[in-house]
């Protein structure tokens, strides 16, 4: 599980998922694509979005939840609760 | 050469007349019998003699799927232009449109995704 959260967080384009989704939560993948390109001037192909979705999901950092016949992606920082855990900040 | 016709793959086309005009507010420009279903078309108000749309039948088998998975992954089948997305966003959803895609500015372009209720997702868009 740390492996796939390190894993997950360590490529810039997943990086650039996550604001997205923490900017907005429930999005079509196609909206995805589209803040993407625009935001953050990233043009990978849907495809390639959808596979770094699926290793963000994999770190359970991305659910996906479907909705009639839409599917919406949404963000659950949960997992990150463990770095912080693991090496906590010490009180000034 | 010019295009005076698009269309939309539509699940039923009393459900998809009844979408287009009274809730998108297009009118019907034709409507011609032929046999289980009609030729069948809506323009805009603002230029009856313009493009027509086409509400055309789904009925072949490779519809089905091709419309679900644009639908799953949230991409608009076309795209429909607007003076002002938030408006129409805002006019839409109080006539219980539901919207997978909810005004987002892309940098001079202002977009937003609306179930049609046929079977298909329909982008607006208008400049920012």
């Amino acid at each position: 599980m740390d492996d796939a959260l390190f894993k997950a967080i360590a490529d810039p384009t997943r990086r650039a998922i996550l604001d997205e989704l923490h900017a907005k939560d429930g999005q079509t993948l196609f909206e995805l694509c589209k803040r993407l390109i625009t935001r953050h001037g990233i043009e990978s192909s849907r495809q390639a979005i959808s596979q770094h979705l699926a290793v963000l999901e994999e770190a359970g950092l991305v659910t996906t939840r479907r909705d009639g016949r839409y599917k919406f992606h949404d963000l659950d920082l949960t997992p990150m609760r463990m770095i912080l855990e693991r090496w906590p900040i010490p009180k000034e | 050469m010019r295009i005076n016709l698009t269309s939309v793959l539509v699940d039923d086309q009393d459900k998809a007349l009844s979408f287009y005009t009274d809730v998108l507010g297009f009118e019907k420009k034709t409507e011609i019998p032929l046999g289980e279903h009609r030729w069948l078309t809506v323009v805009s108000p603002a230029d009856p003699d313009g493009v027509e749309l086409v509400l055309e039948p789904d009925a072949h088998p490779a519809a089905a799927p091709f419309k679900q998975a644009l639908v799953e992954d949230g991409i608009p089948y076309t795209s429909f232009a607007v003076e002002d997305v938030q408006a129409e966003y805002e006019r839409l959803r109080d006539h219980g449109v539901r919207f997978t895609q909810e005004p987002l500015d892309m940098g001079g372009i202002t977009t937003a995704v609306l179930d049609d209720t046929c079977g298909n997702l329909i982008q607006l868009a208008s400049p920012s």
